[in-house]
């Protein structure tokens, strides 16, 4: 099949995901609680896949994910009830933002490796998290009233432009560049692969999504507080990725949905919820240490029959 | 006076940092893993010691030493059942795992008992020593005794005994150290058995002197310790206790001059900067990347 037919064959399917949703919507097929969870579920699935970016593909090892979800909440939230601005100008200022952030931190960090890397990205995400309940004009420790803004259009279109630009960046030569960073890096400086720049910029254009996903967050719920991006909502992220396959963007997705499903059933029992987590996570990476997905994606498996498949 | 009064805070705090961070720094020395998990080993020596003065009445030294104990124990169960297997594993999956292990720890916990915090009972009067004007009280001349004890216990361990040698040559060059005929496998779980039992001491001398202990104390502890470990260069024992104790008096600077709601970003813009200027930390020397 010719790569634009396949292009507008999912493009197709997308539409009439949304439009079947759209209609359950607004017949009241879905109520109220389960168009909660799709949103939540939209939310994960952009966090997943801008984390899968700089984990899965640039193997860039940062679990403070969640303070560039802060910024783009806070950034956004600040546009639309301080400033008054339209919501679709405060999500991408809320990105945007959250880009300039991923800049600003990764510049001097992404000089550090593994275990270092990961452990100043947590103390980065710290940092933003503790200037936010720092800061009064956002409310402090007491949080932000915010109206309810995000829909299910809104966080599908993210969805959407987030995995199309993510999808896209991996499969072109600059995803390439980092998918050889991730697998040796000192080898693909050596081949003439900038390599900072490539971590940068994988950084940036994941934070940028990560901001995306936070401006839909803070206009889901009425109150902002910045003891929701702690380091668990950090490891929550780390999770969808680490689960689905590190290298596998229809694997984090997968693993963003089955997940927030799971934990909206044991929304009552949060204890349980986190226990099975960790177990899930201790065994997976026991037996399974590249994720259950591993570096494969949907479409690999699909078309196991032909020998080879479609390049790409 | 004040400045003094402060810094013998700091020091007390210090001490405590310095205790978890001589475990993080131990293992990361040896398997090269940052053991998310210690701080969670810390939270339960809190509550081992906490369960031991309030529910079985033993005294603060019985006390202490069971929780030691029972965490070695901890310790290496942990290390048996969720990180040998990993042993040739990539970075990123033992880090993985030590994060889950380390949640399932605080869940676990939560799970039996609430999050609800706990009053640590007093063990001695509270008594203040007036020296030179400077009001010293009986449980920080409790924490600085007990950590000074624990890590010249240490020292002599690592540097006289036969297990400490082992756990040098293993941090060293374990593949060479399995051809000298040391049983790798052992040395490991020592190191581990020892790093938790001194993060188990730190939590007993931690709820004595902070009196409110809960299932998630170890978190934050825990991080910084493994600041102070990277303070000192990560490794390095003396290195470890220089690093907590450096970390405590900053820490209690920023309280003292009012920003007490910063304290917490203190400790990670030290780590930051510590990793972008110098990444051995303070008694690292810098070594070529090989490649």
């Amino acid at each position: 099949m010719k790569k634009s037919k396949v292009f507008w064959g999912y493009a197709i399917l997308a539409l009439l995901i949304y439009a079947v949703v759209q209609v359950m919507i607004s017949t009241g097929a879905i109520n109220f609680y389960y168009q909660n969870m799709l949103i939540t579920m939209c939310i994960n699935i952009m966090l997943a896949v801008s984390l899968h970016i700089v984990i899965g593909i640039t193997g860039q090892f940062s679990i403070g994910h969640a303070g560039f979800l802060a910024v783009g909440a806070y950034i956004s939230a600040i546009f639309t009830m301080k400033l008054g601005m339209p919501f679709p100008t405060a999500i991408l200022a809320g990105a945007v933002f959250a880009a300039l952030a991923g800049l600003l931190v990764g510049i001097p960090t992404l000089r550090l490796k593994g275990d270092y890397l990961a452990i100043a990205t947590l103390g980065f995400a710290e940092i933003i998290r503790i200037v936010f309940l720092n800061v009064d004009y956002v409310g402090g420790a007491a949080g932000m009233q915010v109206t309810h803004q995000s829909n299910w259009t809104y966080a599908f279109f993210g969805v959407l432009i987030t995995v199309l630009v993510i999808s896209n960046f991996t499969n072109s030569r600059h995803g390439r560049a980092c998918i050889s960073i991730r697998e040796d890096e000192i080898a693909s400086d050596a081949m003439g692969i900038n390599t900072t720049y490539y971590k940068v910029a994988a950084f940036a254009i994941g934070s940028f999504f990560a901001g995306l996903a936070g401006a839909i967050y803070a206009h889901n719920f009425y109150i902002l507080q910045p003891t929701a991006f702690g380091f668990l909502k950090s490891f929550d992220i780390l999770i969808f990725v680490v689960l689905g396959g590190l290298g596998s963007l229809s694997g984090s997705i997968i693993a963003a949905i089955f997940l927030t499903v799971i934990s909206t059933y044991l929304q009552g029992f949060p204890e349980t919820r986190m226990i099975i987590y960790s177990l899930v996570l201790i065994l997976v990476m026991l037996y399974r240490p590249t994720g259950l997905m591993g570096t494969k994606e949907i479409t690999d498996l699909l078309k196991f029959g032909k020998k080879g498949g479609t390049k790409a | 006076m004040e400045w003094i009064q402060q810094l013998v805070n700091g020091i007390s705090l210090g001490s405590i940092y310095a205790l978890i961070a001589l475990g993080y720094t131990m293992v990361y020395g040896i398997i090269k893993l940052i053991n998310f998990a210690h701080g969670d080993v810390f939270m339960l020596g809190a509550f081992i010691g906490f369960y031991a003065i309030a529910r079985w009445e033993m005294n603060f030294f019985l006390a202490l030493i069971m929780a030691m104990m029972l965490c070695a124990v901890i310790g290496v169960i942990i290390e048996r059942v969720a990180y040998k297997r990993l042993r040739s594993a990539t970075r990123i999956a033992a880090l993985i795992t030590a994060i889950g292990v380390s949640l399932l720890i605080e869940y676990t916990v939560i799970f039996f008992r609430g999050s609800s915090p706990e009053a640590y009972p007093t063990v001695f009067a509270a008594k203040n020593f007036d020296i030179f004007g400077v009001q010293i009280s009986t449980q920080s001349i409790l924490i600085l005794s007990v950590s000074i004890v624990l890590m010249v216990l240490l020292q002599f361990i690592v540097h006289q005994t036969k297990i400490g040698k082992a756990m040098r040559a293993v941090s060293h060059d374990a593949d060479a150290a399995k051809l000298m005929g040391i049983n790798v496998d052992n040395t490991i779980s020592a190191t581990f058995a020892i790093g938790s039992a001194l993060a188990g001491a730190a939590g007993v001398i931690f709820g004595v002197y902070y009196t409110r202990i809960d299932p998630l104390m170890g978190v934050l502890p825990g991080l910084k310790a493994f600041v102070a470990a990277v303070l000192g260069g990560i490794g390095i024992i003396p290195g470890a206790m220089t690093g907590g104790l450096v970390l405590g008096v900053v820490e209690t600077i920023v309280s003292a001059l009012g920003y007490s709601l910063w304290r917490d970003a203190a400790a990670f813009v030290i780590l930051i900067l510590i990793l972008i200027l110098r990444p051995a930390g303070i008694f690292g020397k810098n070594t070529r990347e090989k490649v």
